[in-house]
């Protein structure tokens, strides 16, 4: 299925959870956030999560800044 | 002994802050932190760059049991911008601090003071505590503290300028007024900027440029550690006054061969 992932349409296996998303961007939990659909998606829900055709998706990180 | 730099309710040892950005190498980084001392560095929120496969990242060189981390919302051009990028960066879990940018213009990255009094307002009912950048306006740093922001964090020069304070007399009313504390930010170029910002009471200094693309950053990160204690130690040991047109001698004036 199809999902907008940090702006770019992406196909992902149907019925993923974000835990598995991120597992399968070998993206840590404990060094990201994640919004989805413009709502900030709690860590404690990435597991049961299911995302689904169409959603947008972000998920971001600390980077070097000042 | 100096007393701890509180800001809500964190406190500081170091009063440097020092900025993540623009290093050659994370390594390099890791070395000036360690120099400057300081126990608190700003990091940007960002999209995770997904085509990237060398996979090592800032945190992997920052330990967040040693230095609390300050994200901020540079490049946000609006209130909206703002919000969203600090409750993302409250989300990842490592802090609730926000260092509070909304950018007015492009070139010159000077603040958006409306924008900043409102998104303030919001993020500190969410309980954020927000640490503003802002202009040296004094009636803006006072509505910013009306607003709840557990400091101010006037500029000293455009970011990244590193042209020092250009205009202290406006510092220093604002350190003058505010009841929270005061931190320069932006606009240091070398050690004795951090030195004139803390000889003039600033509770702290925020740099990152000054010391990243400096050609030895880890020694530059050095100079500026001891310019923020000497800064510092100057302010409380309380500077003689300034006599004009007029000289003072030091040594007796009693006494001279004749």
């Amino acid at each position: 299925m199809k999902i907008t992932l940090n702006g770019d349409a992406r196909d992902i296996k149907n019925n993923s959870t974000v835990k598995e998303l991120l597992d399968f961007l070998k993206l840590k939990s404990e060094t990201v956030a994640v919004e989805l659909n413009l709502a900030i998606l709690p860590k404690n829900e990435y597991d049961n999560r299911c995302l689904k055709e169409g959603d947008k998706v972000e998920i971001i990180s600390f980077v070097g800044g000042g | 002994m100096d007393k701890m730099l509180k800001i809500g309710k964190y406190e500081f040892k170091s009063r440097l802050f020092v900025g993540t950005g623009k290093y050659p190498t994370f390594q390099l980084m890791k070395e000036a932190l360690e120099a400057s001392g300081t126990d608190c560095v700003t990091v940007a929120v960002r999209r995770v760059n997904l085509t990237d496969k060398s996979k090592e990242s800032l945190l992997d060189y920052i330990d967040p049991m040693k230095y609390k981390i300050l994200p901020n919302t540079a490049g946000c051009y609006n209130v909206g911008e703002a919000v969203r990028t600090a409750r993302l960066a409250r989300e990842v879990g490592l802090s609730d601090m926000i260092k509070l940018e909304v950018i007015g213009d492009e070139k010159t990255l000077y603040p958006d003071l409306s924008g900043l009094i409102e998104a303030t307002k919001t993020l500190v009912k969410e309980g954020f505590t927000v640490l503003p950048y802002t202009s040296d306006d004094l009636i803006t740093a006072l509505r910013l503290q009306d607003a709840g922001a557990a400091c101010v964090m006037p500029l000293g020069a455009p970011i990244g300028s590193g042209l020092g304070l250009t205009n202290p007399m406006n510092i220093q009313i604002i350190i003058s007024r505010l009841k929270v504390p005061v931190i320069v930010d932006a606009g240091v170029g070398t050690a004795s900027d951090v030195a004139v910002a803390m000889e003039l009471g600033a509770d702290g200094v925020l740099l990152n440029t000054g010391i990243a693309l400096a050609k030895d950053p880890a020694l530059m990160a050095r100079a500026m550690k001891q310019a923020c204690e000497a800064g510092r130690a100057a302010y409380l040991a309380g500077r003689i006054t300034r006599k004009y047109f007029m000289a003072e001698p030091s040594s007796p004036k009693e006494g001279i061969l004749r």
